[in-house]
């Protein structure tokens, strides 16, 4: 059992330190047992105090709400769930209305529960340094601040306000968080902040929180306060654009925040209660803490990473080629502070490269992201060059040429040398296997696989792949490197088109299909939509370009001839379509002067009207919820594949890399968190009615027949 | 001739009190009657597509209980899109209208199977808030002889030579009628319990009942119009009833109706579609009618409403078995009760809005649904229900019980 230790000075101050079992503390049952000593004692000795502090002991000031437990929520257990979070909070009620002055002093992070607290208290001083954020990211989990979040700042920032970070769950650094008026003050250290907050304490002998206090008004304006009666009508749209109704957590944020404006503080802490209650069982918030905390820290901490192998740091690294990805990747890399060699075959096109840092740069000053001086710090990471043997030295080489199998052999082989003894060689590639590339190394152990995505400085995936020769340690440095540069690694194993272009090649030609099919293509798009993914598979086939998808197709075509496979086989209609768009019809995509769509001037597309002539079919209605399933049951059927034949060997990769790699719907938790919420029984049967239906590519893969019957999950 | 309309059912939300520490105040008045609504589809498993209208009784029918919810509280509910609704405002009559509209609708086959009822939530919506010309413009005012209706119940009392004490001892027994009612489980089949989203029950029983009340204890509450009385409404007043020296203010929070939320629904339908969705007739409704009476005292309108409707089904006054008089203030139903020579026992014998409350435009057909249960219970035939509301209408209906 951990204690809030009650320690009271020569001023009659009594400075309360959280410090609870375990690393953190917590909003468990320990946390209502605390809290209910301490305010007993609190208000019992009331007379004799000044003024509360309340601090931490650990690392962080508060984490959040137990997910542990959280997660362990079942339907039929909301009398409980409601019960306990009313409970839970009806201390930081209490200690609102003490009638002494309490000052939260946040020396860490205060994240979800422990911003709460701290909302609870009269005045909030954060220490200003790297590991102090401040926000409540419950939404991002599916759930909502329960504690009073949400009711507490609507109450104090206005609902306009409120909304913008509760509904994203936003955290906040501590200058941040005091422009937005979720703090009141900064302090340099500790005994700068405990300073501080006695001062404040001896000015306010009797505070009173602002909505409890006569004659409140919402800032901002209440329910029937006109600008706010806009927020109201329009928030529900713009919500909806984003989510497509498939995530209740933001909603349900901004349903208890609204309905917060119409009632006194108690009953809008009860609402809220609600709302909890109703979130905590969600299938979504289950999948969303499963796969993006759970799997998430798992994945961060290594879970694919070789344990053996030292931590490494990257500070030199040839960037070949200069292009789209080269120039991306120049971008992050100089912005984690590493030394980058960006080389390609003309100066002009090295220094092009080069310009887009400059462009993103610039555009993050402006915007007051960044100053002037980090701007050519980073810029001057960067060194345009022709030559190969300027990257002499460098302790990571990524090529990012052209995706030829001939041009790429010969880049590796005359850059290779260059290399910095046991340095790593990665490809940026996204079709050709990584084996097969490593054969023009000397030096094979130390050459990999690292796909980023387009664009590289928005896309925070990277999918590592090892080739047949790949060390541990050459794994261990790619796995370091990609979080050097924050991102997210996901590990995966040598196979034809890795794991996320496979997965993501069977969205498209499910797509391809259905408007074979005779479907209306706008409704294949809308359906795509529906299904949670960002765009439609006709869209992102156009963005993609309808000339990639072919000249992959094609290369895959000669990869199968010379290695004895059958992999382009899997999808005959994206390469069949993709031809004849570009051959017949010269339609090579969006960037070259179209697709599926038409694209006008003014920045509005339609479906080019040959589509209708070529393939629609006015008799053909298809169930809305089978097209739905197509699209994700592919996908998901694809990865099952994969980690049956061993590209993929962690659940949390998976998940993870379909989400933030391909845009797999979030709510989901991921391809094979899928499977679970939807049960894999029943998601055999319903592949199996879809096999019957539209085709053998539906059929569960023995994996999953397998799991089915020993019912087990994929965790 | 016209075809029968029946009553299938008629329920109500328990009536929580109207403050902002009533049960019923953090529940939106738009889930407030969609709960309702749901509670009675699944009562009956019934097919909503079949339903055609909800009509609705709504007296401050104004933000969150505005613009037409008896269409948008179906459709929180769940039900079919093809449900219409709409929502009517006759003040204190207003449910009871909704019933009548639903019912002659029905009758006349226009429609098969109708939902009436009402709506009101006065934690959330306070009364008068949506404004009127009678009260806020003062030409109109002064034209139509405006004052606070409180003050026309004194007036009753005062004519009527109503004490205080009579006033009280009439609240009293509303108390204690009620209590007694809701201690032997009288209320419970035709309350629907109020759920949260989660399902959980956020009340049950109607929470308003003060079952300790004593004498003593109303004897110590301060009259409520005396102030705008004496600030010159008296006088308003006495220039229509100059035969009076002044006005006894009787009326107190006590032995007024209670300020409360809630909502009721009748299920009102065709013979043929009841016997097509198995549902079974409880009862008939025979008449529904309205006058207009003298405004200034304004409340007198259940005598002439209700001989009007015995008047329009051919009806004696004896040959009603109970009476529903709404306890607007205690002056109404005693001078109900005097004027029509009514036994006391038959008039409101379980309670009346004194003690649960009168959410206004819904308080129609939560007395109706009382008396039907009453009926059924007691074996007897004949229910008449009767509202005085505002600016002197009154409104009385006749019910069958089956």
């Amino acid at each position: 059992m951990g204690e809030f230790t009650y320690q009271k000075d020569t001023q009659d101050i009594v400075t309360i330190t959280m410090d609870m079992t375990g690393p953190v503390n917590a909003m468990n049952e320990e946390f209502v047992e605390l809290m209910d000593g301490t305010m007993d004692r609190l208000e019992k000795e009331k007379e004799e105090i000044a003024g509360v502090i309340i601090t931490s002991a650990k690392d962080i000031f508060f984490a959040g709400g137990d997910l542990n437990k959280i997660i362990s929520f079942q339907k039929g257990q909301e009398k409980m769930i409601f019960d306990s979070i009313e409970r839970t909070k009806s201390y930081l009620r209490r200690l609102e209305l003490l009638g002494k002055p309490v000052v939260a002093a946040i020396n860490g992070a205060a994240l979800g529960g422990g911003c709460e607290i701290g909302l609870a208290c009269h005045y909030r001083i954060a220490i200003n340094d790297k590991k102090t954020q401040i926000g409540m990211p419950e939404a991002t989990l599916g759930l909502l601040p329960g504690a009073g979040g949400i009711v507490r700042t609507v109450r104090m920032l206005g609902l306009g306000n409120a909304l913008s970070f509760l509904m994203e769950g936003k955290k906040l650094r501590p200058q941040k968080a005091l422009a937005a008026g979720l703090i009141n003050e900064l302090a340099e250290d500790e005994n700068d902040m405990f300073e501080k907050a006695k001062v404040w304490i001896k000015a306010n002998p009797s505070p009173v929180q602002p909505w409890d206090a006569k004659g409140y008004k919402f800032p901002g304006g209440d329910a029937d306060d006109p600008m706010v009666k806009q927020i109201l009508q329009i928030a529900p749209g713009m919500l909806y654009q984003k989510t497509r109704g498939l995530m209740p957590a933001p909603e349900t944020v901004l349903a208890v925040a609204a309905e917060s404006l119409r009632v006194d503080m108690d009953t809008a802490l009860r609402i809220e209660s609600r709302g909890f209650t109703k979130l905590s069982v969600t299938p979504v918030a289950k999948n969303l803490i499963t796969t993006f905390f759970f799997q998430m820290n798992k994945l961060n901490q290594g879970e694919s990473r070789p344990k053996d192998v030292g931590k490494n740091t990257v500070r030199k690294v040839g960037i070949l080629g200069a292009g789209m990805m080269g120039q991306g990747l120049a971008y992050v890399t100089a912005k984690a502070g590493i030394e980058v060699l960006l080389k390609d075959v003309t100066i002009e096109a090295a220094d092009k490269g080069k310009a887009y840092s400059e462009k993103l740069l610039s555009k993050a000053v402006k915007r007051g992201w960044m100053d002037e001086e980090k701007k050519s710090r980073v810029l001057s990471l960067i060194k345009p060059t022709i030559k190969d043997e300027d990257l002499e030295g460098c302790d990571l080489i990524i090529e990012a040429v052209f995706e030829n199998m001939d041009l790429k052999h010969k880049v590796i082989k005359g850059t290779e040398p260059f290399l910095a003894k046991d340095g790593v060689y990665a490809s940026n590639t996204s079709t050709l296997p990584i084996t097969q590339l490593a054969k023009a190394s000397n030096i094979p152990e130390n050459f990999i696989g690292l796909h980023f995505f387009s664009p590289v400085d928005k896309m925070p995936l990277v999918e590592i792949i090892t080739g047949e020769k790949t060390s541990e340690t050459t794994l261990a440095k790619g796995f370091d490197f990609v979080q050097q540069i924050k991102k997210v690694p996901i590990v995966v194993n040598d196979s034809r088109g890795f794991f996320t272009s496979r997965v993501f090649a069977t969205f498209i030609d499910e797509g391809c299909r259905m408007v074979k099919e005779g479907v209306d293509p706008v409704l294949v798009d809308a359906m795509g939509r529906m299904a949670g993914m960002p765009v439609g598979p006709l869209t992102i086939h156009d963005e993609v370009a309808q000339e990639l998808t072919l000249k992959i197709a094609e290369t895959n075509k000669e990869l199968d001839e010379k290695l004895g496979d059958d992999f382009a086989s899997g999808n005959p209609l994206t390469y069949e379509l993709s031809k004849l768009f570009v051959k017949e019809y010269g339609r090579g995509g969006k960037a070259h002067g179209g697709g599926w769509y038409e694209y006008k001037e003014d920045g509005s597309k339609a479906i080019w009207p040959k589509v209708y002539e070529l393939f629609h079919m006015p008799e053909v209605e298809l169930p809305k919820q089978d097209m739905i399933d197509r699209i994700l049951f592919r996908q998901i059927i694809e990865s099952v594949k994969c980690f049956e034949e061993n590209v993929l060997e962690a659940v949390s990769d998976a998940n993870i890399g379909s989400v933030m790699g391909i845009g797999f719907p979030p709510y989901t938790g991921g391809v094979l968190q899928y499977i679970n919420t939807y049960g894999v029984k029943a998601f055999v049967k319903r592949s199996m009615a879809l096999a019957q239906k539209y085709g053998a590519r539906f059929n569960p893969p023995e994996l999953l027949l397998k799991k089915a019957e020993k019912n087990e999950w994929f965790e | 001739m016209n075809r029968p309309a029946f009553i299938y059912d008629a329920v109500r939300t328990p009536r929580g009190k109207g403050k902002k520490d009533g049960s019923l105040h953090e529940v939106k008045p738009v889930d407030l009657f969609a709960g309702l609504l749901k509670g009675l589809q699944e009562k009956h498993d019934l097919d909503t597509a079949r339903v055609d209208d909800v009509i609705m009784g709504c007296v401050s029918p104004a933000g969150e209980q505005g613009m037409n919810v008896a269409k948008i509280a179906p459709m929180v509910a769940g039900w079919d899109e093809s449900v219409c609704g709409m929502q009517l405002d006759r003040y204190c009559a207003s449910a009871l209208e909704a019933v009548g509209m639903g019912v002659t609708k029905v009758m006349a086959g226009w429609e098969d199977l109708v939902v009436a009822g009402g709506l009101e939530s006065m934690s959330r919506v306070k009364m008068g808030s949506i404004g009127t010309p009678w009260a806020e413009d003062p030409a109109t005012s002064i034209k139509t002889g405006f004052l606070p209706q409180g003050i026309g119940a004194d007036l009753i009392a005062t004519l009527e030579g109503f004490s205080r004490e009579d006033v009280d001892a009439f609240a009293l027994g509303s108390q204690k009628k009620a209590a007694k009612a809701q201690e032997s489980g009288y209320f419970d089949k035709s309350i629907i319990p109020v759920k949260d989203a989660n399902g959980l029950t956020i009340l049950e029983k109607d929470e308003f009942i003060k079952p300790d009340s004593t004498m003593e204890g109303l004897a110590g509450l301060k009259p409520s119009f005396e102030l705008p009385g004496k600030m010159g409404f008296d006088n308003v007043a006495l220039a229509k009833y100059p035969q009076l020296a002044e006005i006894n203010h009787v009326h107190h929070a006590g032995n007024s109706s209670g300020i409360v939320d809630g909502a009721s629904a009748v299920l009102i339908g065709s013979e043929a579609i009841g016997k097509d969705l198995g549902l079974t007739p409880r009862g008939r409704v025979l008449t529904v009618n309205v006058v207009g009476t003298e405004p200034t005292i304004m409340l007198t309108g259940p005598i002439p409403a209700t001989k009007k409707a015995l008047k329009t089904v051919g009806m004696t006054l004896d040959q009603i078995d109970l009476f529903e008089v709404n306890e607007a203030f205690a002056a109404v139903p005693m001078k109900f009760q005097k004027d029509m020579n009514v036994p006391l026992e038959k008039i409101n014998v379980n309670g009346g809005a004194i003690a649960m409350g009168h959410p206004l435009g819904a308080t129609g057909a939560v007395i109706l649904g009382t008396l039907l249960d009453e009926l059924e219970r007691t074996g007897g035939k004949y229910g008449l229900i009767t509202l005085c509301a505002g600016a002197g209408i009154g409104i009385a209906g006749i019910i069958e019980r089956l």
